[in-house]
């Protein structure tokens, strides 16, 4: 809302102070200051002066006027000009040399066109009015010559914007910024709305109201004779301008003047294109409007609309028809002001994506006691300034609705607040919103039903949100304030006017809390670790496209093609929620390795989304009269994807860096599956290791990670089809596990180990085993057949070649034996070892080598 | 006793003492290196040495004999040790002055072999601000971010035609009428936390919340948020006023307190803006005639997020009576904060995943 500050004072007895101070007062009562943008300021030296003598010069490009000008001097001053639409004997803007316009514009004598021009003829632009721009401003004949334009004109004012929230609706208007801004300098406020109203004893335009929940208020009035060419005056296409709204014509000038000025919308028809009587309803099936903007709309049976015998005219609250628009030859105009239901016309403009000026403030709640204020005030304006005659008689079409009431303790806002306000400030503050309060508690206002509007009005919800005690006080909230429904709202009321700076600071005492869970430590471990182990962390967007899933690779019936989908992705081609970590890991690679890094190890730690099998399509939307049932709780659970935590990593380049020391060391599938173990490891889980081939990883180089018989994830390196279809490094690896899985693994506290001081007893194996053989399963064997004397087991050396023998591999192992309670004999260890060999001839075929 | 005869120990005598302390003495001085000396060491003041063995001997003695033999062996024993500790020193000295200096390095040759990598300066930032409130007694509370409407919106006061809704910027999922969205706020964690841990409940939730813009210096689709709660018995908006400066004051240092401003939120009432101050310039730069702060624009105030009292409607909706429980809620963004307490200028930076933004940040913030 752009409020002038000029307007404001003209209903605010202001002191002297600067909008910057207006403008803090009202950000401290919740208004809050957006800018402050300063008008005519920085002008200067402009007069009225009188075009004495105009020559036409010739011979240049364009028409220009060498022109005398009177200015109140001892000689008149030549000025040349480049518009033509003045004559001698106007008045006109004249900005003097030494003078400067808005912006900073300074105009001093020159020459030009070959004659001197001592200072300028300005238009409505060039003096910061607006935007017309089509010739020199002429002024009434009447108007002083010499005098400041400045003054004359109102050119100096400050517009402060505020941004109005959306539950004061009364506040988009300067009769509501007017109100606060009287409270918060404790000075008389002079309400716009209250005019004195003629008795009216015959009824305008005939209107009725056939849906008493679509609209409670319907007022029209009539005028004749309008001068359709008479010009809004400057004043109001200056205020208009500065609110930040066009002007267009004179009668749509004041119902948008006074929309501003009031918070009531209002619409004008063209008399002679109504037929017969208007009634307000609700849309039949299968109706159109072509509203004002020329768009034909097929109504929606919920719409709220206003129609005559011809049907619909007007979209209510939102947007006028077209075929009953004032034009430009109307003089019998008929002004609607009405009180529609917030929410009907939140859901129409909603509906047909239509905000309006007049939408906005329904929706957020308008005055239904400012019809015939409104209405009186518009046709008054028509009247001076458009020379219409006022018709008598108004057409006002109401449905009975009681005022809401609140009763609370005078207490209440202290005991909000934590301060405590003496009853007689809780009182006042509250009168000077406007409400009506009186002594005692008044139980009807906790039964109630179901207000015209659709609004639940008291009874149950009322009866839970009841605050009583001692002391009650009943209060009506003014006619503008429908947003105070709730004692709560009466307690912001009162202390937002008391001064939230007032407020005490008082650290609570919080019960004893059990600090972070498991599993949120073992998140941030992970994180660290990675980190420490050289991987940078990434928070990438969560949006995917099926593009990604055929880069990956993933064949058709792949469970991550199932994945929730957007109804209004930002971006078209990314309409999906991310199934797997990886997209999002390997584009931001690829734009680092863009960016000129081409050795790139990066991690995320996030949310992945998982349809699950026969989830219903919907998630209901449950009431909120009440706590919701376990049952009707996990009916919304069942709808919503599964959202386990995910863990990823992806590298490329050199993962130990080559230097002075010598070559550094290409990152390899290795890598990917040596981070999924620090990951494990963190959380304490064992993984175990198998060959896989699952897409997007490489058939030969993916290692699948399992927690006991839990798959928890994949690691390798990836395919070369990906690395190709997403502009890769070659060899790039990745690795991603379920963190949600490993965490479940979990084991409970480390038993801690008892530490044997006896000497530690070292044989070395060479063992054959076919190429194929996993290591893994080499390792495992060696393992159970050691027995428990085995302290670790460490592979020092994998040979292929001549004397391994064609098909095989030689595998060195280290084994590290150790009693808890004796020194161990060489017979004991070497039994150890035999043993361990044994079980891996057993088991995998293993043979010494050089045996 | 009867075949004891003090002749036969020849260890004892005069000369040949005097001899292996000769033999020592020149064997230590012959010594080169330390390696060189611990020998000497070994071989003339070890446990086998001429001279331990010939103390061992003394106990053989007469009595009458055993003091003058103890008195020689024991001169000749400290003038070894004494020539050992002095070769040992000419050697350490020697060698520190010629060995360690052939064995210098260039320290300054660059070791990045492995470089660090780093967490996300918003995951570091979430964790510091959660730690905060653990420390005041809270629990961590996590939510979905793929949503049920309900809990997102309705729950929190916002129904469906609510104004307020539509200034969400929503993604809906599937449709429009599925009943899911992502969450435009974090605030429907505490829905659950108020429906899974009931009252009292003093709960800190950060994460991700998602809302339809287009990324640009200061919006991001994606971005994450700080939201807490607590309900119990007799909360009051100085608890939240109190929180929240014990808040400021951890994050940006003693003395930086909280300012409140009336705002709207439909699931707070009352509710408030809630400014820190300026913890650069201290709140001076507003005062005219002092030099101008970057980070507050000199406004001496800094916006940092909303808060408010619980509404009684969101309160009833979970189940939990407001005429015995109140509390508040408020809730702040985590790019906004970093970007004013980090001095981070565009939000694209946070998003993209360039490593040189997020390296200096190291794991902690």
């Amino acid at each position: 809302m752009r409020v002038p500050l000029s307007w404001l004072r003209e209903y605010v007895d202001l002191p002297a102070v600067t909008a910057h101070e207006v403008a803090d007062r009202l950000t401290a009562a919740g208004l809050k200051l957006e800018s402050i943008t300063s008008h005519g300021h920085d002008v200067k030296n402009v007069v009225v002066g009188e075009v004495l003598e105009v020559e036409e010069l010739t011979g240049f490009k364009k028409p220009i006027r060498h022109c005398k000008v009177e200015v109140g001097e001892a000689t008149p001053r030549e000025i040349v000009c480049g518009a033509t639409n003045f004559a001698a004997g106007d008045r006109v803007p004249v900005v003097l040399p030494g003078g400067v316009l808005p912006g900073g514009f300074e105009v001093g004598a020159r020459k030009t066109y070959g004659r001197m021009s001592e200072g300028m003829i300005c238009s409505e632009r060039e003096l910061g009015l607006g935007d017309d721009h089509h010739g020199i401003m002429v002024l009434p004949a009447d108007t002083p010559i010499g005098a400041d334009v400045v003054e004359l004109l109102g050119l100096r004012d400050d517009v402060i914007e505020l941004e109005i929230t959306p539950d004061i609706g009364y506040a988009l208007s300067i009769r509501g910024v007017a109100r606060e801004a009287a409270t918060a300098f404790g000075v008389p406020f002079h309400d716009p709305a209250d005019v004195e109203l003629p008795e009216e004893t015959g009824q305008a335009w005939p209107a009725s109201i056939a849906d008493p929940t679509a609209c409670d208020r319907f007022v029209l009035r009539e005028v004749r004779g309008f001068d359709p060419s008479a010009q809004s005056p400057l004043w109001m296409r200056v205020r208009l301008t500065r609110a930040g709204m066009r002007p267009v014509s004179l009668a749509v000038d004041i119902t948008n003047y006074l929309m501003l000025e009031l918070g009531q919308p209002l619409h004008a028809f063209d008399r002679g294109r109504l037929t017969g009587e208007i009634v307000v309803r609700r849309a039949r099936p299968g109706e159109t409007l072509e509203t004002l903007d020329h768009v034909v709309r097929e109504l929606d049976p919920d719409d709220i609309l206003i129609t005559d015998q011809s049907g619909p005219i007007s979209m209510a609250g939102t947007m006028g028809g077209l075929e009953t628009e004032i034009s430009d030859t109307s003089t019998d105009i008929v002004i609607e002001a009405a009180h529609f239901s917030a929410t009907g016309i939140s859901r129409e403009s909603r509906r047909h994506n239509l905000v309006s000026e007049a939408s906005k403030r329904f929706e957020r709640g308008v005055d239904r006691e400012l019809p015939l204020a409104a209405s009186w005030r518009a046709v008054r304006l028509l009247a001076e300034l458009g020379g219409a005659t006022v018709q008598p008689g108004v057409t006002h079409a109401e449905v009975g609705v009681r005022p809401a009431r609140i009763a609370i303790p005078s207490s209440h806002p202290g005991d909000v607040a934590g301060i405590a306000y003496a009853k007689e400030t809780v009182v006042h503050r509250l009168e000077q919103v406007g409400c009506t309060v009186t002594d005692g508690d008044d139980p009807a206002v906790r039964t109630g039903g179901v207000d015209p509007t659709g609004v639940v009005t008291g009874g149950e919800l009322a009866a839970r949100l009841a605050v009583t005690g001692d002391d009650m006080i009943t209060v009506t909230p003014p006619s503008w304030r429908p947003d105070l429904t709730d004692p709560n709202d009466l307690a912001e009321e009162v202390i937002r006017l008391e001064g939230y700076e007032s407020l005490p600071s008082v650290l609570p005492k919080a019960p004893a809390g059990a600090g972070l869970t498991e599993g949120q430590r073992l998140r941030r471990r992970v994180g660290r670790a990675l980190a420490a182990a050289g991987y940078v962390e990434v928070l990438a967007y969560p949006f995917i496209s099926e593009a990604d899933f055929d880069n990956l690779q993933l064949p058709a019936d792949d469970a991550r093609r199932r994945a929730m989908r957007l109804a209004n992705p930002l971006a078209e081609d990314e309409p999906l929620m991310r199934t797997t970590l990886l997209p999002g890991l390997l584009k931001t690679l690829v734009r680092n390795v863009g960016r000129g890094f081409p050795d790139v190890a990066l991690f995320e730690s996030g949310a992945v989304y998982r349809p699950r099998e026969g989830a219903p399509r919907t998630a209901p939307v449950l009431g909120v009269e009440r706590e919701p049932t376990a049952d009707e709780l996990a009916s919304v659970e069942a709808a919503l994807p599964d959202q386990p935590h995910r863990v990823a990593v992806v590298l490329a380049g050199e993962f130990d860096r080559s230097g002075w020391w010598g070559p550094g060391r290409q990152e390899c599938w290795a890598d990917a599956v040596r981070a999924a173990q620090l990951v494990a490891v963190e959380a304490g889980v064992e993984l175990s290791v198998t060959a896989d081939q699952h897409e997007p990883w490489h058939p030969g180089r993916c290692a699948a990670l399992y927690s006991g018989d839990t798959l928890v994830g994949h690691a390798g390196e990836l395919h070369p089809r990906v690395i190709e279809a997403y502009g890769l490094p070659p060899r790039t690896s990745a690795m991603e596990l379920e963190l949600s899985r490993i965490e479940r693994a979990m084991p409970g506290p480390v038993e801690a180990p008892r530490v044997s001081a006896y000497p530690v007893a070292t044989q070395d194996v060479a063992l054959i085993v076919p190429d194929f053989t996993p290591v893994a399963d080499v390792e495992a064997a060696l393992r159970d057949g050691a027995g428990e004397l085995l302290e670790s087991i460490r592979l020092f050396d994998v040979y292929t070649g001549e004397q391994a023998g064609e098909g095989n591999k030689s595998l060195a192992y280290t084994l590290r034996f150790r009693a808890a309670d004796r020194t161990l004999t060489a017979e004991e260890t070497t039994a150890a070892r035999d043993a361990a060999v044994a079980l891996a001839a057993d088991r995998v075929g293993a043979h010494l080598r050089g045996v | 006793m009867s075949d004891y005869d003090p002749v036969e120990v020849t260890p004892l005598h005069a000369d040949e003492v005097s001899r292996m302390e000769a033999d020592a003495l020149a064997a230590i001085k012959a010594a080169g290196t330390l390696d060189a000396l611990k020998q000497a060491r070994l071989a003339h003041a070890g446990d086998r040495s001429p001279v331990a063995l010939a103390n061992r001997e003394i106990g053989a003695l007469p009595p009458a004999a055993r003091a003058e033999a103890g008195k020689r062996v024991g001169t000749v024993r400290r003038a070894i040790n004494e020539a050992l500790a002095a070769r040992q020193g000419e050697l350490e000295a020697e060698r520190d002055a010629r060995v360690l200096v052939e064995e210098a390095v260039d320290v300054t040759l660059p070791w990045d072999r492995r470089p660090r990598g780093a967490r996300h300066p918003l995951t570091t930032m979430q964790e510091r601000i959660a730690d905060t409130f653990v420390a005041m007694g809270y629990e961590v509370a996590e939510g979905p971010e793929l949503e049920g409407e309900w809990f997102n919106f309705d729950a929190l006061n916002i129904a469906t035609d609510h104004p307020a809704r539509s200034e969400h910027d929503t993604f809906f999922v599937e449709s429009g009428e599925s009943g899911m969205v992502l969450r435009t706020q974090t605030s429907p964690v505490q829905i659950r936390a108020l429906l899974q841990r009931g009252v009292p409940c003093y709960v800190i939730s950060p994460g991700k919340v998602f809302r339809t813009d287009e990324l640009d210096a200061t919006h991001t689709p994606v971005f994450h948020q700080v939201e807490g709660l607590a309900i119990d018995e007799g909360l009051t908006m100085a608890h939240l006023k109190g929180t929240l400066d014990r808040f400021a004051e951890v994050m940006f240092g003693e003395g930086i307190s909280t300012r409140f401003r009336p705002n709207y939120f439909p699931f707070t009432e009352p509710s408030a803006e809630m400014d820190l101050k300026c913890f650069v310039c201290r709140g001076a730069s507003a005062v005219p005639g002092n030099p101008p702060c970057r980070t507050c624009k000199s406004e001496g105030w800094i916006e940092w997020g909303g808060c408010g009292m619980v509404n009684p409607r969101v309160l009833i909706a979970c189940g939990v009576d407001p005429s015995r429980y109140s509390g508040f809620a408020f809730g702040m963004g985590i790019e906004r904060t970093l970007m004013f307490r980090h001095n981070a200028e565009d939000m694209r930076d946070m998003v993209e995943g360039d490593v040189r933004f997020t390296l200096p940040f190291g794991m902690e913030i």
